[in-house]
């Protein structure tokens, strides 16, 4: 950028040309060395075997057939994916159902609105990292902030991370408090793009809330719907760093909270216990998740359009 | 009768986003108060405020931890991060928006596919590219990664903005003689300010929070970032609560602070692209 004498006069084409490449060029050299190679890479490496960072040979679908179908790995591949599923629908209907009702609450603007979505959205700007431990800390069975509230009111103590039964809920629960205010206000901007003619319209119709809510408003944000639906979708099959810190690189306890990401990284890079770490397979399901979710986002992304025109 | 049931109702809307205001600030809350708080104090009385406001805990992430250089190693990546995204996507998005070229149009389209591209998929690769370069483990090998993962949606909204500017600002600075570079410099990125504090933040939030790329790709305890760091943090200080509340208090802050001065901005920089 230190090219402050340089004259691109208009006489000379070639110098606009050069002016125009040099524009282009950092940013298509960070682009072509640092994601596009890296992706078609990640494609070919799925299909090879692996000596450390080296790949030694073409094995055809091998790392495939070896996590869809060969015990244990199998049995991780299925067991995570469940939970990313899981996740999936747990959090389409208690984040986005209470982002809504909250986006509906703020749509009213009542006094005190705009701190509201300040307040909501205070969360979304903290680090996974520190909202995970954070829920950790309170979520410790003895200590932690929950029971010990629990106990005022006579409820014993529950290990909510250490109980099969409720871990998967409990790093869920954190991860709604960390992005809740995230699809409340794209909602919210939905809602408010719909024009006031169209609710007074409704109101002198005699429409009241709920009518208002089921009828009006919740068609015509669908465009919004779709981005958090498919926005949720990614991040449900991209998620990691919750558990991660809330649970561990095993998905404790027993892989109750395992999902595609920490079962990913574990094959990629090695699990602190058993050091193990595989390239190939580790790309493979690498591969698995990017057909998942790009297959999953286009398929749903014509449907939910489709949905858009219907309502 | 009718005013009584608007009464009503607003008065329950008023309930529901105040119990969610409670549970949204109650735990920061909490955070932030155990900070003050020795182990003992939090044990017994979670609820209470701290006998009195220490540093006992400050002082020793201060003095005990490496807290400090965590924080300016985040400061110092995201910086350097975010100045390289602005500068080549700024750039980038001059070239598409104001000049007529062959292949402006697939060169959009390259770049508008890299916001598809879930970069962390491909970590695996990456790495090993990384290795070969001998930038693992190292600043800018972990900067080269953010500004990849932020020129697409940053040439997108650059090249949006840029379009807007009227042409006859540049053609007559063009008449006057000016040069491309200084048309560029001295007309039209001043007037892309508001664009550019956007992609700014866009970019700069999800980099000063990332996990997994340090995770990845750095080893050294010198070179870690804030989030990286805390990790390690938890590790050493697993039974020291007060000093735990202490780290992530003092983590969460400077983010905390910018974001209750520039809200609008913050939430817009991060739900552009989700909300047209």
């Amino acid at each position: 950028m230190k090219s402050g004498r340089r004259r691109t006069a208009r006489p000379f084409p070639w110098r606009r040309s050069l002016w125009i490449a040099f524009l282009l060029a950092p940013a298509l050299v960070v682009m072509m060395l640092f994601v596009l190679w890296p992706l078609l890479s990640a494609f070919r490496f799925a299909f090879y075997e692996f000596n450390g960072l080296r790949p030694t040979g073409f094995i055809g679908l091998e790392n495939f057939r070896q996590v869809l179908f060969e015990k244990p790995f199998s049995d991780w591949t299925y067991n995570a994916l469940k939970h990313n599923v899981i996740a999936f629908f747990a959090l389409m209907v208690f984040e986005n159902g209470t982002a809504f009702l909250i986006a509906f609450a703020l749509l009213k603007a009542l006094p005190g609105h705009r701190v509201h979505q300040v307040i909501v959205f205070l969360p979304v700007v903290l680090s996974a990292v520190i909202v995970g431990f954070l829920w950790k800390l309170f979520l410790h069975p003895l200590f932690g902030l929950v029971n010990q509230a629990l106990a005022l009111v006579g409820i014993g103590a529950i290990p909510w991370l250490g109980n099969e039964s409720t871990a998967l809920g409990s790093v869920l629960f954190a991860n709604i408090w960390h992005w809740l205010g995230f699809p409340t206000l794209v909602l919210l901007a939905g809602m408010q793009r719909i024009s006031k003619d169209v609710i007074e319209a409704a109101r002198l119709d005699g429409a009241g809330d709920y009518v208002l809510m089921t009828k009006i408003v919740w068609p015509l944000i669908a465009p919004s719907v779709t981005i958090v639906t498919i926005l949720t979708f990614i991040g449900s099959f991209n998620w990691f760093e919750i558990p991660y810190v809330m649970a561990g690189l095993t998905g404790s306890p027993g892989g109750a909270t395992d999902v595609l990401g920490l079962y990913f990284y574990r094959t990629a890079f090695g699990s602190t216990t058993s050091g193990i770490q595989d390239f190939g397979q580790g790309s493979a399901l690498a591969v698995m998740m990017f057909i998942i979710v790009a297959g999953v986002t286009a398929i749903a992304l014509r449907y939910l359009r489709r949905r858009e025109i219907e309502l | 009768m009718k005013e009584r049931g608007e009464l009503f109702k607003n008065g329950a809307i008023q309930l529901l986003l105040a119990l969610n205001a409670v549970i949204m600030v109650y735990p920061l809350f909490v955070m932030v108060i155990s900070s003050f708080k020795t182990n003992a104090e939090i044990f017994s009385s979670p609820f209470a405020l701290p006998a009195s406001f220490s540093l006992t805990n400050a002082e020793r992430v201060w003095n005990e931890t490496n807290f400090v250089r965590y924080l300016a190693n985040s400061v110092g990546i995201t910086t350097a991060a975010v100045a390289l995204i602005l500068l080549f996507s700024t750039m980038a998005a001059y070239a598409l928006a104001r000049y007529r070229f062959k292949l402006s149009a697939l060169v959009l389209v390259f770049f508008l596919s890299g916001m598809t591209v879930p970069l962390k998929l491909a970590i695996i690769p990456l790495f090993i590219q990384l290795d070969s370069l001998g930038l693992v483990d190292s600043y800018l090998g972990l900067v080269l990664v953010y500004v990849a993962m932020g020129i697409p949606s940053a040439v997108f909204i650059m090249t949006g903005f840029l379009r807007t500017l009227p042409r006859e600002l540049e053609e007559s600075a063009r008449m006057d003689g000016a040069s491309e570079l200084r048309i560029m410099r001295s007309i039209m990125l001043p007037l892309a300010r508001p664009a550019l504090v956007i992609v700014a933040i866009q970019n700069a939030v999800p980099i000063w929070n990332d996990f997994f790329f340090p995770l990845v790709l750095i080893t050294s305890d010198n070179l870690k970032t804030l989030p990286q760091g805390l990790t390690v943090f938890v590790g050493e200080f697993t039974t020291d609560w007060g000093v735990l509340f202490t780290g992530l208090t003092l983590a969460a802050l400077p983010i905390t602070l910018l974001y209750v001065v520039l809200s609008k901005q913050f939430i817009s920089g991060i739900t552009q692209g989700a909300v047209k």
